[in-house]
């Protein structure tokens, strides 16, 4: 997918699929599950190079996540890898009882995150995932922007020892990092300075936050823009900073309105620093079929519907 | 409506397929061409009790497309029955149509429920088949499921209920192409014996050549008038049936052909 003003790179499901198979090869413990989807989810790339680490488990979903749980059990360190939706949605019993439950070193990747599936339509969509992933109780959740940001992400979650869950994309994503980053678990990245205004985003909506941000400067609105790829645990001081330098934000997400990015920073700011705030998100409904950029101007989610919803915002100042 | 024209119809509907995913540029044109015959016996073999006119028409027969990815042969045979003009197929998974990559339940008449996350058409099958017996109705119930789709376990959580309640009014129909996404059936999750292990389900279980149309009609029927316990139609298929280089490789899942592979495809289909 193209953003204008912005290098398309790979998609982040290939960057996963790629980080992936490096980690295999630096640590013979790592295991990965799949569920009939490694040519979609990548993981097909450390198949090929670890066949005898690698487990297909069919079109199997809740098995998948149970057979992760067992597998971490005995010290091994599973990767379990679906579309978004199927992972999160159709196991989620299974998340919780054998893996969150018993806080086990699960990594958990949806790929086919938010609206950007495109054509294949709603059921197709991870749209409640991080409400979901976030939701259940010690899971770190990550949502990374573009290819270079996807491989910090990974190799950070592999260092982790508990349960982890990843968005990734479907389409070629912007580069928002052309020169590599340092991701930490629980840090905002600050993209931007600005005095005015925090945008704050992750995932496909950086790029668009970043051009929001260009657009609001030729009007003499100074747009700050955090990137919160560590949804879960949120960088609250850097949330609080933005609300005290800058007075009011912006929350933007592919993802349905309740439970997701936008409800984590209310519930910071309304604990450490209230401030106007304003969501970018698809609603309360499901989308529909349809290319991946036109779905994000139907409903909603473009650098224009960021910086309306910032200058709405400022209005509330 | 006698074979011959029956055959016609798959042609035609074959056609459809391979237009719409092409003109789409996407869509999963071999899924729906193994489940043609199936689907033609059903809503031109005289099978499906049915009313363009009035689709939500509380005593007609159902059909639930479980393997949803197969929308394309659903919307073409929709179409053909006269639910909604043939001209709309173009629109197939395009921002504002009723044609969305996967059906989704009363955005197009005809389709009985909303479907994409494999495994669970037939327990939605099974509610409509109790619905049935609750209302004092006369109407059956056909599910049509991949054989992939049997790697979930809620295939056989409705299996065990339907079986319980010995739902004579529901039949299960699986399109038995040998394929999933990834791999041959037999090496991704093998399932074989497939008919013994619905059969060890509480199911009458018939295996037929799902492309040979007599046979396909002799077991609807026989699945239509079953007494006691429903019936499984194990349909053994060729995934991309009709189009050889599609039928030859496995990885065309999920891909629509080329316009030139389209051309191809419709010249072997006798269209050109
Ligand atoms: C719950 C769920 N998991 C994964 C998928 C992704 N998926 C779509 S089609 C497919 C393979 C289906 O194989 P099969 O049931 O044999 O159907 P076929 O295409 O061969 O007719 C998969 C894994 C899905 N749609 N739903
Ligand atoms: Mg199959």
């Amino acid at each position: 997918m193209e953003v204008s003003g912005f290098v398309t790179g790979a998609a982040t499901r290939e960057a996963f699929g790629r980080a992936l198979r490096e980690l295999g090869s630096e640590d013979p413990d790592l295991v990965v599950v799949d569920a009939d989807l490694g040519n979609s989810t990548r993981t097909e790339l450390f198949a090929r190079a670890f066949p005898e680490r690698s487990f297909n488990v069919g079109i199997a979903e809740s098995n998948l996540v149970g057979v992760a749980g067992g597998l971490a059990a005995c010290g091994k360190k599973p990767w379990i890898a679906s579309f978004a939706v199927f992972l999160t949605a159709n196991a989620y019993d299974q998340l919780r009882m054998s893996i969150a439950l018993p806080h086990l070193n699960v990594k958990c990747v949806g790929t086919h995150g938010g609206i950007t599936p495109g054509e294949d339509g709603p059921s197709q969509m991870g749209v409640e995932d991080i409400a979901l992933a976030t939701a259940l109780a010690g899971f770190h959740v990550f949502v990374p922007a573009d290819a270079v940001q996807t491989r910090a992400v990974v190799r950070a979650a592999a260092r982790i020892d508990g349960p982890v869950y990843i968005r990734c994309g479907r389409p070629s994503a912007p580069l928002v990092y052309p020169l590599g980053c340092d991701f930490r678990p629980g840090k905002a990245i600050r993209l931007r300075q600005g005095t005015d205004i925090t945008l704050a985003t992750n995932g496909v909506m950086l790029a668009l936050a970043l051009k929001a941000a260009w657009m609001l400067e030729e009007e003499g609105v100074s747009a700050r823009v955090l990137d919160l790829a560590s949804v879960k645990p949120v960088d609250e001081d850097a949330l609080e900073s933005a609300a005290r330098e800058t007075g009011a934000l912006v929350v933007a997400e592919e993802h349905l309105s309740h439970g997701g990015l936008g409800s984590i920073v209310a519930q910071v700011l309304a604990r450490r620093c209230p401030v106007p705030v304003g969501f970018v998100n698809l609603g309360d409904t499901y989308a529909r079929s349809g290319k991946p950029a036109e779905l994000l101007e139907a409903y909603g989610l473009t650098a224009e519907d960021i910086a309306a919803r910032a200058r709405e915002v400022l209005r509330r100042k | 409506m006698e074979l011959e024209k029956l055959q016609d119809k798959a042609r035609l509907l074959r056609r459809h397929i391979i237009e719409m995913t092409s003109a789409a540029g996407s869509g999963h044109p071999s899924s729906s061409l193994s489940a043609v015959e199936v689907v033609v016996g059903l809503y031109f073999g005289g099978i499906i009790r049915h009313d363009p006119h009035r689709p939500w028409w509380p005593d007609r027969d159902r059909f639930i497309l479980s393997k949803g990815h197969a929308a394309p042969v659903l919307y073409a045979a929709l179409a053909e029955a006269g639910y909604f003009p043939a001209s709309e197929l173009e629109t197939l998974r395009r921002n504002g149509s009723p044609l969305e990559g996967h059906p989704r339940m009363r955005e197009v008449p005809g389709v009985e429920a909303s479907t994409g996350s494999l495994g669970q058409g037939l327990s939605i099958g099974v509610g409509h088949a109790l619905a049935a017996r609750l209302d004092g109705r006369g109407y059956h119930v056909y599910v049509m499921i991949g054989d992939g789709e049997n790697d979930e376990g809620q295939v056989w959580e409705a299996a065990l209920s339907a079986a319980k309640y010995h739902l004579a009014n529901l039949t299960c129909i699986v399109d038995h192409n040998g394929y999933q996404q990834t791999g041959p059936v037999a090496e991704v999750m093998p399932l074989a014996p497939l008919a013994e292990k619905w059969r060890a389900f509480g199911w009458q279980a018939r295996e037929i050549d799902g492309h040979a149309l007599s046979q396909v009609l002799d077991a609807l029927r026989a699945a239509r008038d079953a007494h006691g316990q429903p019936m499984v139609i194990l349909a053994r298929t060729v995934k991309g049936k009709g189009v050889s280089f599609v039928e030859a490789d496995y990885a065309y899942h999920g891909k629509a052909l080329t316009p030139e592979e389209a051309e191809r495809a419709l010249e072997e289909l006798g269209w050109r």
